[in-house]
């Protein structure tokens, strides 16, 4: 019966994977998927307050975790006026009938407590309500209290990795453009904060124009363009110091487009000489430059494949910008974009299996998802300018940022599931852009 | 029943979030190009004056969407600033490229590199010697006019030449 749980769940995911099997579609098929299914329902009591200074702490953590499954679009809460009984104790038995009775197919129930030294424990158990057993074993979390919102965040990927069998993406990271002021005279700072807007703290202090920052693996360090000394040019942030150095490129030409290798140790970004941008690969440990891709045309906005093999890239090589995947070492590319309109800032998924980009066409902007063969493309948004995705730590989500039109207009983040639903408006203190997602924090 | 059988301990990892920000970390530190201040422009009615070469002859040329072709139009305005500079050697300048915002944030950088250097390459053919002149793109990131719609978008698609005494840095 555990089972049934997850299969629903893997039900729901699917529907966000690429459905080839109705019919045989080529590479040309084109789609702007609307799935509408049913979220689970599950109930989430107030985690119970072991001692008497955790009351705020187990409520809050409670809300977080909430939130954090129901902002999936995978599950609904079920409201807490409608329950039947409630948990009074963490340790009590669990009266599944009561829970049968409001259809709530899973229940989450936790405690907090704050030990002698001042640490936040933080336990939850997982119960698959109509199996009537529970699902995992219980678990918990110890840190500083200043870290709850990270504990509740790891509880909720629990959740979320045994009821869906994949990876959770609450307890990451989010790097971005915070953006203020005039159209006409945005200010633009590097900006972090949690993937749910919590937490934002600013990184640079806005009088130079920053664009396009990229977060590596262990969330520590920032790539980024800065425009301080009035030319753009590459820097890496440490996160934790906000130390940052120029990355040890050519300086005489202008830099920009950087990104990681998974591990770090390459960064590949564009190069622009006499007018012409193309793409290289510095080694960061031997400080060696390879160029990767030598054409008279456009060749910017590259990103690894998760194994390392491949970049896909961008250029205009064939007339306008389209995609293309070429060797992690350079040599021959191979176009992989062939549909209506102009296609731009490819981005890899960490699982391997699907491109995102940013499409132009007939005066929208959309983001969508391909297979890195270019088949099966299918554009999740449209409007008046989205561009920029990023993938959530398991792949299931991307993040983008969508800009208004006029003299007002102003850039806000969104997220939006592989399969088109869930939209939704990434909250931030003020317009941002260029999202970052980082892998979930260790 | 369920005893809690399995702890983590992510009590290093959790320090994470506690860095500060100093506001002033970077200097002022401008993000526009260098060029002379407004007391330095002149008078238009100078010929040698760069307030003259802003608009007399005009600073800047415009591009079709996506493209980096000069225009005939730009051709003769780019031969008149060629003409200025080389009449005033005193003075540098910095071409700078631009793009509207109907296009992405790199490929916009891309382009208006294409752009600015499309300028400096056409300077340089009418005899302006290649060390006077640098280049750089803003992308979008710089907008003049700030509707969305092509009668700003034909504003914003521009390399302007501006002007700066001394040596390029």
């Amino acid at each position: 019966m555990t089972h049934i749980l997850r299969i629903l769940l893997a039900v729901m995911l699917a529907a966000a994977a690429p459905m080839v099997s109705a019919q045989e579609r080529g590479p040309l098929r084109i789609e702007i998927t609307e799935g509408v299914i049913e979220p689970l329902p599950f109930a989430i009591p107030a985690f119970e307050a072991e001692t008497p200074n955790a009351a705020q702490y187990a409520q809050d953590i409670t809300r977080v975790v909430a939130a954090d499954l129901t902002g999936t679009g995978l599950f609904r809460e079920i409201a807490p006026s409608s329950f039947v009984s409630n948990v009074t104790s963490f340790a009590a038995p669990v009266a599944y009938p009561d829970w049968r009775a409001i259809n709530a197919q899973a229940l989450v129930t936790g405690a907090v407590s704050v030990a002698g030294d001042g640490r936040l424990i933080v336990k939850f158990r997982l119960f698959d309500v109509f199996a009537g057993q529970p699902l995992g074993e219980g678990l918990q979390f110890v840190g500083e209290p200043a870290s709850w919102r990270r504990m509740a965040h790891k509880v909720a990927d629990q959740v979320y990795a045994r009821i869906t069998g994949e990876g959770g993406y609450f307890d990451s990271r989010v790097v971005f453009v915070a953006e203020s002021g005039p159209k006409d005279a945005r200010v633009k700072r590097l900006a972090i904060m949690d993937y749910d807007g919590a937490n934002m703290q600013s990184l640079t202090d806005g009088g130079s124009i920053v664009l396009a920052p990229r977060i590596s693996r262990d969330g520590q360090r920032i790539l980024y363009t800065s425009y301080e000394t009035g030319f753009p040019a590459i820097y890496e942030m440490t996160v934790s110091n906000l130390q940052r150095t120029r990355l040890p490129v050519p300086t005489e030409n202008m830099t920009f487009a950087p990104r990681y290798s998974p591990d770090g140790s390459t960064v590949i970004y564009s190069l622009t000489e006499g007018g012409n941008t193309d793409i290289y690969a510095l080694d960061t440990r031997s400080g060696g430059i390879r160029r990767l891709t030598n054409a008279p045309s456009i060749e910017t906005a590259p990103s690894f494949s998760p194994d390392s093999s491949q970049i896909v890239f961008e250029s205009d090589r064939s007339g306008t910008q389209q995609l293309y995947v070429m060797p992690a070492a350079g040599g021959e590319a191979t176009r992989i974009s062939f549909g209506q309109g102009r296609y731009g800032t490819p981005v890899w998924s960490p699982r391997g299996d699907l491109i995102a980009f940013t499409k132009q066409n007939a005066g929208r902007f959309h983001i969508g998802v391909m297979r890195t063969d270019g088949s099966e493309e299918r554009l999740l948004t449209a409007s008046f300018l989205d561009e920029g995705p990023t993938w959530s730590p398991n792949g299931r989500v991307i993040m983008f940022a969508r800009e208004t039109a006029g003299a007002g207009g102003a850039p806000a983040l969104f997220s939006v599931d592989i399969s088109g639903r869930n939209l939704r408006r990434v909250p931030t203190d003020g317009s941002a852009s260029d999202p970052a997602w980082s892998p979930l924090l260790p | 029943m369920n005893i809690i059988s399995k702890a983590l301990i992510v009590t290093a990892a959790l320090g994470l979030a506690a860095c500060s920000t100093n506001p002033d970390r970077f200097g002022a530190a401008g993000s526009g190009a260098g060029g002379v201040g407004a007391a330095g422009l002149g008078s238009v009615s100078d010929p040698n004056s760069p307030a003259y070469f802003n608009e007399a002859i005009g600073d800047r040329v415009l591009f079709q969407v996506d493209q980096s072709t000069l225009t005939d139009e730009s051709r003769e305005t780019l031969r008149q600033q060629a003409v200025w500079l080389m009449n005033n050697g005193d003075y540098t300048a910095i071409v700078e490229g631009h793009a509207d915002e109907q296009g992405t944030r790199e490929y916009n950088l891309a382009l208006g590199a294409r752009r600015a250097s499309a300028v400096q390459d056409f300077l340089v053919t009418q005899g302006v010697a290649p060390n006077r002149l640098r280049t750089v793109s803003y992308g979008k990131e710089r907008p003049l006019a700030v509707c969305s719609d092509e009668s700003c978008y034909q504003q914003n698609r521009r390399a302007v030449t501006v002007i700066a005494a001394g040596g390029v840095s």
